[in-house]
């Protein structure tokens, strides 16, 4: 039986604003099969996101949604997570949105590890904005701020997801919604901050100024850049250049050499939490006896 | 009744007011003058079932407190000059999207790091005008330390009876403040909380004019599934550009506290019967306003005191009034002239404003402001 999307969408709000073949569509629909594997009621499902054309998904969502600011999005999310901790939080975010101007947030929301899950849409620019470059723009990539090549290096979103904390880190792309899904879902299911990286085509801005400006051409770049973590292990950084690694970077299963355990969680935020309130009520009624 | 008289400070009656309206939710970033308002809280607030957090920076506590807004806290974030200015995007975002919050500034001298220990009131029309776009404004400036009790539960009543920001301005003297302080009954305080929808999900609007100018509102997980965005919206909150749906908007959220402005703005008056020289102050300088018009008194000077509890919105027609018969206005400010610049346009010709402005730290002395007086006389 086809998977009936009208249940999590705003119906009223379709068409949407996307470009035609815009991959934000494909991870929309990964995420609404995954909260529909969850079995959770909307009304305990909370989706943000901050500003771009990856931040419109909310308001297509028939949950609690909440548009924000530019980058900030982690922040808001960290708000209603610590105000209401049996809630489910999810949060939406371009490459800019989650790694430029909110980069600071996205370090820190990883370093706590609070119970939540965040999807980074990586289209490699700001769609949004008319297609600048971004902190996954590849060296040498044109972009409308790039016209000689971009010389600015790059992040590796799910590399700085597990160096700062994250406990549950993976990346697949939108040639292949069926992982997305996988993916999401482990991270929804998963207690902690778990980050998955959905690379995608904005064939419209960076596909344009890179002589693959509609989506079939854009997916296939897509296509032949991906490379499966387990490969990638054993390849050179200059190999790896404007390649695409794909696959859990982190999971349940904590590693075992300190380099591969770097800033492994200690636990997860909200419940640490709770042991400071407790610790708190304690000492209170001491003081009231 | 048993009244409990305790040694306080002026950040520790933020708190502890917070508290006492019901505020479950802190998010902050430490910045002198303002960091004794976190550590208070860090330390009661879960004593009370609540959640400090200590956010990466001042953007992402303003943004912390709007979320945890969203599902029904009460919340309150403390800062100084350079944190009130990275939170302003976010502040307009409460604007926008009508979410109630308090957000303390304990001032300190400007622009840039400035003078982070020293007493300042450069941050007024920060408060004011401190985000882009247009909105409302209510900010408090307490003078004194049962004041800041009092005024802090006040804040958390007008953010929830507004739907909006509140800022609390206090002088860094008076955060820093220590004294034995008789509290008011709590059960005496009137405690506001936000109105909330009385109709089924299926009937509801996150910005409904059908019940005033202040719409009422739904905590996230309560079944009503709305939608919130900072960019301009129609009545369900999902986005518009319609030209007169923005108008109207825009000009019912500065109605909603303009046409109740004589029920927000909140003064005290100071031997004004007789007054034919009238000082306008607030927080700290009001208090060196009110030795000079004792001394000024004895010498038989008719001087008296209009000080501002709340700075905006202002009593524009008692102002008005006084301008037209005023003999001189004198405004001591710990800034180059913020509130003066704007008592000059209500006075324009009718009379004459005196400003005492002092940007070096050192607090505006009695016998600076008596100097003064004595010159207009
Ligand atoms: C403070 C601030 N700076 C800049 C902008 C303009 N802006 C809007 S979206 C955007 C970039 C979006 O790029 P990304 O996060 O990758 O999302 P995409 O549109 O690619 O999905 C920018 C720079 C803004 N809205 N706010
Ligand atoms: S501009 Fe790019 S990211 Fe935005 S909707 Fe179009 S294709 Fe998608
Ligand atoms: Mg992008």
């Amino acid at each position: 039986m086809a998977f009936e999307y009208e249940k999590y969408l705003r119906m009223d709000k379709i068409p949407h604003l996307w470009c035609p073949g815009c991959g934000i569509g494909v991870v929309l629909k990964a995420m609404l099969r995954a909260i529909d594997n969850m079995g959770w009621d909307k009304n305990d499902i909370a989706f943000v996101s901050g500003i771009g054309c990856t931040s419109r998904a909310p308001g297509y969502i028939d949950c609690n949604t909440l548009h924000t600011t530019h980058g900030r999005a982690l922040t808001f999310a960290t708000g209603i997570k610590m105000a209401k901790p049996a809630k489910h939080v999810i949060i939406f975010s371009g490459d800019g949105d989650a790694t430029a101007i909110g980069g600071n947030h996205f370090i820190h929301a990883c370093r706590r590890n609070i119970d939540m899950t965040l999807v980074v849409v990586n289209n490699n620019t700001y769609g949004m904005t008319g297609g600048q470059h971004s902190p996954t723009t590849p060296i040498g990539y044109k972009t409308s701020t790039t016209s000689y090549g971009n010389i600015d290096p790059t992040f590796d979103i799910c590399l700085l997801a597990k160096a700062a904390g994250a406990s549950y880190v993976a990346r697949s792309t939108v040639n292949k919604g069926k992982v997305l899904e996988k993916y999401i879902t482990k991270g929804l299911e998963h207690k902690g901050f778990s980050v998955i990286v959905a690379t995608a085509n904005c064939h419209t801005q960076f596909g344009r100024k890179n002589k693959m400006g509609d989506p079939i051409s854009s997916r296939k770049w897509i296509e032949t850049r991906e490379i499966p973590l387990d490969k990638a292990r054993n390849m050179k950084a200059a190999e790896l250049e404007d390649k695409i690694i794909t696959g859990e970077f982190i999971s349940e299963e904590p590693e075992q050499t300190y380099w591969e355990n770097y800033n492994h969680p200690i636990h997860e935020y909200t419940e640490a939490y709770q042991g400071i309130i407790e610790k708190a009520q304690k000492k209170s009624e001491g003081e009231n006896k | 009744m048993k009244k409990t008289v305790r040694f306080y400070s002026g950040a520790e009656l933020v708190g502890k007011a917070a508290i006492d309206a019901g505020c479950s939710y802190f998010g902050g970033y430490p910045i002198t003058p303002s960091s004794e308002i976190a550590e208070y809280m860090s330390i009661h607030l879960p004593k009370h079932g609540g959640t400090y957090m200590q956010m990466e920076d001042e953007i992402a506590a303003m943004g912390s407190i709007i979320g945890a807004s969203l599902t029904g806290a009460k919340v309150l974030t403390a800062t100084s000059g350079p944190g009130f200015s990275l939170k302003q995007e976010n502040i307009g975002y409460a604007y926008m999207a009508e979410v109630p919050c308090v957000i303390c500034n304990v001032m300190r001298g400007g622009p840039s790091t400035g003078l982070p220990t020293a007493l300042a009131q450069a941050d007024i029309m920060q408060a004011k005008w401190g985000t882009h776009g247009d909105h409302p404004v209510i900010a408090l400036t307490p003078a004194y330390l049962e004041e800041i009790y009092e005024m802090t539960i006040k804040a958390f009543n007008l953010a929830e009876t507004y739907r909006m920001p509140v800022m609390l301005l206090l002088d860094e003297v008076i955060a820093h403040l220590s004294a034995a302080i008789e509290l008011p009954d709590k059960e005496l305080m009137v405690i506001k909380n936000r109105r909330k929808p009385l109709v089924p999900p299926e009937k509801y609007y996150p910005y409904d004019t059908a019940y005033g100018d202040v719409p009422p509102m739904a905590n996230f997980f309560e079944g009503y599934r709305y939608h919130v965005t900072g960019l301009s919206h129609d009545k369900t909150g999902f986005p518009t550009t319609d030209p007169d749906l923005v108008q109207a908007d825009q000009e019912r959220q500065i109605r909603k506290v303009a046409s109740k402005a004589d029920e927000i703005y909140d003064y005290e008056s100071y031997l004004m019967k007789d007054a034919k020289i009238i000082i306008f102050a607030y927080g700290s300088t009001a208090r060196a306003a009110r030795v000079a018009i004792d001394n000024a008194r004895k010498l038989g000077i008719q001087v008296g005191m209009m000080r501002f509890k709340v700075l905006w919105p202002l009593p524009e027609a008692e102002i008005l009034k006084i301008c037209s018969k005023a003999k001189a206005i004198i405004i001591p400010e710990m800034n180059m002239g913020q509130l003066s610049e704007v008592i000059e346009r209500y006075a324009a010709d009718r009379t004459k404003i005196m400003r005492i402005n002092h940007v070096g730290g050192v607090p505006i002395h009695p016998t600076d402001i008596l100097n003064v007086i004595k010159e207009v006389v």
